[in-house]
Formats: structure tokens, sequence, C-alpha cells
């Protein structure tokens, strides 16, 4: 059914994993039992510099966060073509950087026009 | 221990998923859909490819499921938007005609022996992300390029429809 | 047998790097506190122990015993699996993270002085490291506070935008190593380091590597002045030391990489010092460019956040695109 090896070099990433979560997990489970629970409403109140919370914590924020992860999305995906780029640069010579010189080159037109329209820009 | 691996990713990515557009909250759909993401790069390790596994994790969990959070969180605290039920028909059509086109390239494949040049042997020695490398740098000269202006038209659409909100 | 060998060698690996990596971490809030103290004339903590060295353990028992308050208004779910999110990363980074040169044996059992060597060592890290972001701007979103909201929103973005000058800056290393593998990064070392061949890309990654850890003078997220302490501001107790473990954890993390990919890693600088065991060479490596991060957080002011944002968009990722360019350009005739 299944073709290959089982990539045995990932088990203990795994394995590392879980155990990660575990101490997270089992941490948090035993400071359960031990620490005070004594809540009343001025405790569990937000802070808000000592003030009574007024209106929705969850407060409208600009649109530009919203961009800015956007473009990274772009930009990320850019970078990811540059790894196996970058690991067969020696073999796939003067072809294989004219080609990436290029792929940078218009991803730069992109980036200049975000500059330019004032995507990067912080007020 | 394959297919214990296998039936246990499979199976987590199907039901956080089917979590993904049945949950309530949003943000725990985002959740939801990041668990899947990483199962799905399990998957590929499975399958031997851990140049692909690790861009899953990248692209997907770590860019693409980053921005649907910040939209997520963009719009329900900007624009309290209710939640559309009215689409469910128009859904399920194109739900419907994705799972055919499924089937029929599930069917018309063939599962034979023959696998091409690329076997697991060959890969493995010259390594995973090498021969992806070669492949993309070599034979696939011009689709990188056309991604390249994929990748551009699409930040200079963003951008061109974020523009009204740039200058205020 | 086969597979409980198998199974038992990481275990041990595993244990045993958890614990180093969470001493270290305890230790490191003790050691900056003392640097910080003495750059600003002061003794800094004196009392828990000699020269106040129990002083972790004393916090470490002290957010344990504290009461876990969830605010009222909070996302319950989400608010308590955020910190774990944003732990668990930093943690199982150091997966990948070759220690030292040669394996030893202890009782019949060969430990390889990493806990696996995978063939995308550096993507793997970059991967989950990623995840972390999720942590810091899901805790802040869940926490119904204004303050946290807008230092998980303001640490996410600058997360994600620094994210990609560092993911360029170490093209630079990767065109000369020609391999993801962390094991054969540091092998590639063998004759020269590559900070001197990359010492732009070195600059630009521990710049990025002080943002993305959110460490001063990039410490927007968390911003004492403006946000009261930011995506954490209303965690207490165990949770809140999620944060702060996680913190130090990627700041080790980030300075093992950089000992890794620009300082030789476990190599010795010369050929007559090789007497001293690796080991010591990758830790003193480390040590400096934990240093390094303490130091400026003593030397320089917090930038604005505009500032921040400009400064990652407008000049880290093109000055790390220029060393692309150069960098292959140069290889390309050097190596004909």
């Amino acid at each position: 059914m299944f073709g290959g090896y089982l990539p045995s070099n990932y088990l203990p990433i795994v394995v590392f994993i879980i155990i990660a979560i575990a101490f997270g997990a089992g941490t948090i489970v035993a400071g359960y039992l031990v620490r005070p629970k004594k809540t009343y409403p001025e405790k569990l109140s937000p802070y808000e510099s000592g003030m009574k919370p007024f209106s929705d914590a969850r407060t409208p924020f600009p649109m530009r966060y919203y961009i800015i992860a956007m473009l990274f999305v772009l930009f990320d995906i850019e970078v990811v073509f540059l790894y196996p780029w970058a690991v067969v640069f020696n073999k796939i010579g003067l072809y294989g950087l004219i080609e990436m010189m290029l792929f940078i080159a218009i991803l730069l037109v992109g980036y200049f026009y975000a500059w330019k329209k004032g995507a990067l820009e912080w007020d | 221990m394959l297919s214990f691996l296998f039936f246990y990713l499979a199976g987590v990515t199907v039901i956080s998923s089917l979590l993904v557009i049945s949950l309530r909250n949003i943000v725990y759909s985002v959740l939801a859909l990041l668990v899947a993401f990483i199962h799905i790069a399990g998957l590929y390790l499975l399958l031997n490819a851990e140049f692909i596994a690790a861009i899953q994790i990248v692209v997907y969990a770590g860019a693409i499921l980053i921005f649907y959070l910040f939209g997520v969180m963009f719009f329900s605290t900007n624009l309290k938007a209710k939640v559309i039920h009215h689409q469910y028909p128009i859904a399920i059509i194109i739900g419907l005609f994705i799972l055919g086109e499924f089937i029929v390239a599930i069917y018309s494949s063939t599962f034979s022996m023959n696998r091409g040049e690329y076997t697991v042997q060959k890969i493995a020695e010259a390594g995973n992300t090498e021969t992806i490398g070669m492949l993309l740098y070599g034979v696939y000269l011009l689709p990188v390029e056309i991604a390249s202006l994929i990748l551009l038209v699409a930040m200079i659409g963003a951008i061109f429809l974020a523009k009204r909100e740039l200058k205020t | 047998m086969e597979i409980g060998l198998k199974i038992l060698v990481p275990l041990i690996e595993i244990s045993v790097v958890l614990g180093i990596v969470l001493f270290h971490v305890a230790y490191i809030t003790y050691f900056e506190r003392k640097i910080l103290s003495h750059m600003q004339d002061r003794l800094g903590p004196m009392e828990v122990g000699p020269h106040g060295l129990l002083q972790p353990i004393a916090d470490g028992l002290k957010l344990f015993f504290k009461e876990d308050i969830i605010p009222a208004g909070a996302d319950k779910i989400i608010f308590s699996i955020a910190p774990i999110i944003v732990l668990v990363p930093a943690l199982i980074g150091f997966a990948v993270i070759p220690f030292a040169k040669e394996s030893i044996t202890i009782f019949g059992l060969t430990f390889k002085p990493f806990i696996t060597d995978i063939n995308i060592g550096i993507l793997y890290i970059f991967a989950f490291a990623s995840i972390g972001a999720y942590g810091v701007i899901l805790g802040g979103w869940a926490s119904n506070s204004k303050y946290a909201l807008l230092g998980g929103l303001r640490a996410g973005a600058q997360m994600v935008s620094y994210e990609l000058a560092l993911g360029l800056s170490i093209i630079g290393v990767l065109l000369l190593s020609q391999s993801l593998s962390m094991v054969q990064i540091v092998e590639a070392q063998n004759r020269i380091w590559f900070v001197l061949l990359q010492p732009v890309a070195f600059v630009i990654y521990v710049i990025c590597a002080v943002a993305e850890t959110n460490r001063l003078p990039f410490d927007m997220p968390e911003a004492e002045s403006e946000l009261v302490a930011g995506f954490f501001t209303e965690y207490s107790g165990m949770r809140f030391s999620f944060f702060f473990l996680a913190e130090y954890a990627n700041m080790i993390l980030v300075s093992c990489i950089a000992a890794i990919l620009f300082l030789g890693g476990w190599h010795a600088p010369f050929k007559f010092l090789e007497f001293i065991p690796p080991t010591i060479w990758f830790i003193l490596k480390v040590y400096f460019i934990l240093f390094f991060f303490i130091w400026i957080r003593g030397t320089l002011p917090r930038v604005r956040y505009d500032q921040l944002m400009k400064f990652g968009w407008k000049v880290m990722i093109p000055l790390s695109l220029a060393n692309i360019i150069v960098t292959s350009i140069v290889l390309y005739i050097v190596r004909g």
C-alpha cells in the first residue's frame, strides 16, 4: 500500500512535540491542584488602568495590519522558492542564476508598487 | 505502524476539516484549520516529501492562515458581520462539482507500479529539496517565472483594492 | 527490541535537552537581571542564595503557586491554550540543533550530539517558529482586554514582517552550505565561518532575531509604557510564565541558530584552540550572542512602532534581497 520508507528521522520530532505539549498541559494541570482559586468580579475584570472597562474590548483596528499580513503571504511564497534554488545553486549554473534574478526582479516591481502606493507606510 | 500513522493523520485531517466548516466561532475554525494543516504536513512526511511538508507548514500554517486570522479578527471587530446562511445551495452545488472532479481524477489515474523516473531511492540519494530544486530551475523554468508573475498580479491587485483604505 | 531502542535513545535525549534548555532559560533570566543591574550600577537579586543564585527557582515556585485568573468575558478555551501554542514551538526547535561534534556511548547506547538530523533542519525550525505567532495573536484576542488585543496585533504584524527578512537573510548561508541540514551547515564551516563571508546577512539575522523574539529595542508588543504588558496583560500564574519561558527559550534558540549558521557551530576559531571540547565552543558562542541581546536591552531605547515596521519593510527586506543577489553573482563568478 505504501511505497518507500518510514522517515524515521522525524520520529524523535513527533515524540518531542508530544512531550512538549504534555509538559505544558501537565504543568498547568498540576498547578491547578495547588494554586488558590478565590475569584470575585473586580479581580476578573480586564485591566483598564483602574477604570471600569467600557465598550467592547475587541475594538476595530486599522486595515494596515490586514494588508501587511497579505503582503507577508505573497513574499513568504517568494522566499519559499528561494530555498530549493539556494540548495542547488552550484549545479544549475548560469541559467538558474538568471532565472532567479528575473524572478526577484518581477517581485521587486510589486514591492515598489506597494511602496509607492503607501502600503508600507505607518502613521 | 505505517497504516496506523496514515489513518491517524488522515482521520484527524478529515475531522478537523469538518470542524472548520461546522464551528460557530470563526476563530475556532481557524484553529481547527491549523490542526488540519499540520496533519496534512504529516501525511506529506509519510510520502517522503519532507520539503513539501515543511513548506506546507511555512506557507499554509505560517502565512496564509495568519492572514485568515487577521482577516477574521479584522472583520469580526470592524464590521460585526452576520453569518451568511443563504449561500448553502450554491455551496453544495460547487462542493458536489469538486467531489465529482476528484472522483474522475482518482479513477482515471492508474495506480500502477511504474512511477516514472523519480523513485524513492533516487530521491533519497539526491535529497528531496535538491531534487525539487533541480526540477524547478531546470525543466520547469517557465512555470516558475509564471508563478512569479501570478504573485505580482496578486500583489498589485491586493494593493489596488486596499488603496482607498490606505489613503485615509 | 529494535523499535524499543529506537524510541528509548531519543526519549533520553529529549529529556536531557529539555532539561538543559529549561535550566538555561531559568538562568538567562537571572543573568539578564544581573547584567542589567550592573550596567545600571545596581546589584540585582541578592537575597535568595549566594548572590541571588537561587532567584530563578524562587520565581518559578512562586509563579507555580499563584492564582491563575481567566478574566471575565475572555474566550476560555483559546485563553487557556494560547500559552501552550507559544511554548511548544519554542521548545521543539531544539530537536535539530547539533550541540557537539561526536556521538557519545553510555551503557552501550549511542547518543548522537543532536536529537535528530533532518534534511530540512533550518526550514523545520522556521516552520514551527511561525506557529508561535498564533499563540501571541490569539492570546491577545482571547483576553477581552484592549491592551492585550493591540499587543497581540502588533506582535503578529511585527513577527511576520521580520520573519520575511529573517528567511531571506539565511539564503546567503544556504548558497554557501548547499544544504538545509544543521549538521551539514556546521560542517561546511570547517575552514571559514560564514560570518566572515556573509557579514551583511549576519547583521540582518541578528536584528531580525531581536525583533522576532520581541526583545528590546523592538519589544513593541509588550511595550510597558504604552500597552501595560501587551498580549499577556491579562495572564497570571503558570500561563503567564509560559509566555516568559517561550520568550527566553526562543532567545536561546535564535542564538543557537546564529551560532550554527554564522559562527561555525562547535568549530573552534583557530586550529590551536581545538583542545577545548566542541561543546564548550558552542556554548560560548551561544552565550556571547545572548549577552549581546541583554547588552542592547541595557543600551538602546525602544523605537516607535511605525519606525519598527518601516524599518522592517523598507530597509531589512531590500537589504537582504540585495545580499542574495550580490552573493549569488559573486559565487557564480568565483566558482566559475
